[in-house]
């Protein structure tokens, strides 16, 4: 019980100084912690397939992607002077409002957790081998795994023509 | 595993067996780096027909032990406009995640230790049934030490240097990956206890049932892909670039610079230890018996660090853009065919 | 022991969170990071009910997530490098005109 805790509020501080860090890189270095303490989570829910499989992919390779673009990219802060100085639900307009939904986004989630039946305790412990996950994708998921396959190639295919530097049809013509 | 309640002695003892086994593997991972950079320097200076280091004990044994020294006592230099906590935070990466890949690798057959233990303990520091992935997973979280060097140094030189390194990592991991998957698919298992379980005995009486004669394409893919992994020639484009223009880690020196080779090092007895357990038997052997097997471990792991000695003083560099066409044009392509032989066969013949 | 309450209250926590961030950072690529945050607090609630049900359905499911919300990094990472290019600038109200 307390290892849940401590991942789940290592997940929760994690994620909110993600969304509160002004610096980019600190922003994704903490997101990569958080998915740390999920991984965690998934290990207690006896998945330990999916634990790992979210470090090598989360973890491992869409967050590099994302520390590429923000090192390369070496962006300027975002927010002008006077608004840096005011707390994020004082400044003005669109900021308020969105802090506002959010709040309600979440009032919202316990509210409707709350009404629902005590569910118990989780019923004896399964280990769901690799070898039960990898017999159900290949039987019953079949189809969506192999349109899967092809809508990595056509975000490949996307990534690669939107970043680049000068499209072909803008050269000048002799 | 489990443990019978046999009373408290026996818990006792056991734990106490995981807890010295665990330190024993960590202080054998430091003893080996310093032993690596002996053997390098020694195998480079036959190489080359020259003596290498002569001078610090007898025939140069306590080289490495200097050097240790001299990194201890230079200064700890950090550039000003360098971000601290990252400075700090990336050779340390870079080290734990070496160690901690060799967590899940066994090295020798379940032991009692001649009887002190009431149950066989394996000689792996955690016993997990997804060990492969695991050190996938730890391989992957490596690059982050050296993009977060590149990048915390402030120099343009290295940011780029860290970034075509972690570059060359993450399109080697491909292949590799596939590679390990080739093994697996003839392991039946994820566990890499019962991949080598699966080597014992021998055919036709005399050759070992290793997994590398049954698949060399998969084991050539997987070391060559395993070097590009661990920046050693002929893929150490990212050291060179040092007598370039400068690389990942020009700005560090001492103790933080002693890390990242400690985590080279490491990364390369990692390596050919999975690889010998994937492929040439783990610590079966013959003429000894299983409880001895370490040694025949030890001797594997042994052969395949002196190939990786002796490929990095006998093949020329290749140029970045080399590297990165063989991984993805050439390596990758080979992978992914092995992959589909491999299937084809167990499909077919069972394999 | 934590039962299936915990993890789902945990899990819409994190996707509040990540909510909470798409609406209030004015930065294109913490908008990103706040979308992977609510994909993982799904991924979460799928492998908690997963494990509550007794299937192995829920796993599989993350792991489409876990594809889909590879390939959408991608590209939108690729839309910001070339926003980017174009405007120097990461903040999405430098792009409220509909001019490019």
């Amino acid at each position: 019980m307390t290892l849940f805790y401590v991942f789940a509020a290592i997940a929760v501080v994690a994620s909110l100084l993600v969304i509160a860090q002004r610096n980019p890189i600190y922003s994704v270095l903490l997101l990569i912690a958080s998915f740390g303490a999920l991984s965690g989570l998934y290990v207690l829910l006896s998945a330990p397939f999916v634990a790992v499989i979210q470090i090598v992919v989360y973890a491992g390779a869409i967050m590099v992607l994302f520390l590429f673009v923000v090192m390369l990219l070496n962006a300027p802060h975002e927010e002008t002077e006077a608004d840096e100085r005011r707390h994020v639900l004082l400044r003005s307009g669109a900021l308020r409002f969105g802090a506002v939904l959010a709040f309600a986004l979440a009032a919202e989630l316990v509210w409707a957790l709350s009404q629902g039946r005590d569910t118990g305790a989780f019923p004896g412990a399964s280990v769901a081998s690799v070898a039960a996950i990898g017999r159900t994708l290949f039987t019953d998921y079949a189809f969506p795994f192999e349109v899967t396959s092809i809508l990595i190639l056509v975000a490949l295919v996307g990534a690669v023509v939107l970043a680049q530097r000068d499209h072909p049809l803008d050269r000048e013509r002799p | 595993m489990a443990v019978r309640a046999r009373g408290r002695g026996a818990l006792t003892r056991f734990f106490a067996a995981q807890i010295v086994l665990t330190l024993f593997v960590f202080v054998m991972l430091l003893n080996s780096a310093a032993i690596m950079v002996w053997v390098e320097r020694k195998v480079a200076a036959l190489l080359q027909q020259r003596l290498g280091p002569y001078l610090v004990g007898p025939k140069g044994l306590l080289q490495p032990l200097a050097d240790v020294v001299k990194l201890m006592f230079k200064e700890e230099l950090r550039p000003k406009a360098a971000d601290a906590f990252l400075f700090g935070l990336a050779p340390i990466i870079s080290a734990t995640c070496a160690f901690a890949a060799f967590a899940v690798v066994p090295f020798g057959a379940s032991t009692t230790f001649f009887g002190l233990l009431d149950e066989p303990l394996r000689l792996q520091v955690a016993d997990v049934n997804v060990a492969v992935l695991v050190i996938f997973a730890v391989a992957s979280m490596s690059v982050y030490g050296i993009v977060l060097a590149g990048w915390s140094s402030n120099s343009k030189y290295s940011l780029l240097g860290g970034l075509r390194a972690s570059a060359q990592m993450i399109s080697y991991e491909l292949s590799y990956g596939l590679a390990l998957a080739s093994v697996l698919l003839l392991g039946n298992s994820l566990s890499l206890t019962d991949i080598v379980g699966r080597q014992a005995g021998t055919w036709l009486g005399f050759i070992p049932r290793w997994l590398v004669f049954v698949q060399p394409i998969g084991f050539l893919i997987f070391m060559t892909a395993g070097v590009a992994e661990t920046n050693r020639a002929p893929f150490d484009f990212p050291e060179a670039e040092q007598e370039l223009v400068a690389g990942y880690h020009t700005e560090y020196s001492s103790m933080s610079f002693a890390m990242f080779f400690l985590a080279e090092y490491i990364n390369m007895v990692t390596v050919s230890a999975v690889a010998t357990d994937l492929f040439l038997g783990g610590w079966h052997g013959p003429f000894l018996p299983e409880s001895f097997g370490w040694i025949w471990f030890l001797l594997k792991v042994s052969a395949i660090l002196f190939f990786y000695v002796w490929m990095r003083w006998t093949l020329p560099r290749y140029r970045y853009d080399q590297l990165m066409q063989f991984g993805w044009k050439i390596l990758l392509p080979l992978a992914t065919v092995n992959l589909l032989v491999t299937a084809a066969g167990v499909l077919y013949f069972g394999l | 022991m934590p039962t299936l309450d915990h993890y789902l209250l945990l899990s819409a926590v994190l996707f509040a969170i990540g909510a909470a961030g798409v609406f209030v950072r004015r930065n294109l690529i913490t908008i990103l990071l706040s979308v992977e945050i609510m994909l993982n607090a799904v991924n979460l609630t799928f492998v908690a009910f997963g494990r509550a049900l007794g299937t192995v359905d829920g796993q599989i499911i993350v792991f489409f997530v876990m594809t889909v919300a590879a390939a959408e990094a991608a590209v939108g990472l690729a839309i910001v490098i070339g926003l980017f290019r174009h405007r120097e600038s990461l903040n999405p109200d430098s792009f409220a005109q509909l001019k490019w």
